[in-house]
């Protein structure tokens, strides 16, 4: 079996996660992720898009978000690109959640999300586009 | 259209906000109209009850991080029932277990509530 890829461009909205999730769920499921699986990168994905939307793009909704979803025999990978700010991975502390909640602050959990759930995560830039890379293993 | 709703319901000195639908960085802020709507009517009773909510990312979540402390503050909290597991798998990826009152279902809230149970 080669590698299949579907791709889903959205404006740079919040109104448009849903349909990012419907997405993810239909290729997930036709690669036949178990369903904590797919439930997992459909959050993740949704993270990454709203990390993009709201700090990438700084909330201005005349961008565009490009993802992908490639799957093979042994991952399903989701490739989201964008050409706002970059993230800056290196100077990302993890929250500490009780800390946050004490304060009243809210925020800063995306980040967090996407790491506990992903087997892989990696943050590429080329020019001014930035691409993150969601990747799942199979289990067998 | 909002895939997202919240209805209100009160019983004795509590208000259960009941969420429908999927809770993202769209509809998080319905939810934090609901909530601040409660607050400015004094009712610091709240319980969110889950049972109908089919979806949470971490924009829905800070909405309650927001929230509970002043809630609590004012004599009152912000307790969760009735998430569905798939719901509930993402308070308990972040240890918002041992930040919330998470009850089983809406009645074991109200019961928490009349004891007087808080969470810290």
């Amino acid at each position: 079996m080669t590698a299949t890829i579907h791709t889903l461009a959205i404006p740079s909205a919040t109104r448009y996660l849903k349909d990012v999730r419907r997405f993810i769920l239909r290729h997930a499921r036709k690669a036949q992720l178990p369903d904590d699986a797919i439930e997992a990168l459909q959050l993740a994905v949704d993270e990454a898009c709203t990390n993009i939307i709201e700090h990438a793009y700084g909330g201005s909704t005349k961008h565009k978000v490009d993802i992908a979803i490639i799957v093979d025999p042994t991952r399903v990978m989701v490739r989201i690109r964008d050409r706002g700010q970059p993230f800056d991975q290196q100077s990302y502390i993890a929250p500490n959640v009780v800390a946050l909640t004490r304060q009243g602050q809210a925020g800063g959990l995306g980040v967090h999300i996407i790491r506990k759930l992903m087997d892989q995560v990696e943050y590429l830039s080329e020019g001014r586009t930035n691409e993150i890379r969601l990747t799942k293993y199979r289990t067998h | 259209m909002s895939n997202f709703s919240v209805a209100f319901r009160t019983t004795g000195s509590v208000t259960i906000l009941a969420l429908n639908g999927e809770l993202d960085a769209h509809t998080a802020p319905e939810l934090e109209s609901a909530i601040q709507h409660c607050k400015n009517e004094g009712a610091y009773n709240i319980i969110v009850s889950g049972a109908q909510l089919d979806y949470i990312s971490s924009a829905g979540l800070g909405v309650f991080m927001a929230f509970i402390e002043e809630f609590r503050t004012l004599g009152g909290d912000i307790k969760i029932a009735a998430l569905q597991p798939k719901v509930f798998n993402v308070f308990d990826l972040l240890g918002f277990p041992l930040i919330f009152s998470i009850a089983e279902t809406e009645e074991a809230a109200v019961e928490m509530f009349s004891k007087g149970t808080t969470h810290n």
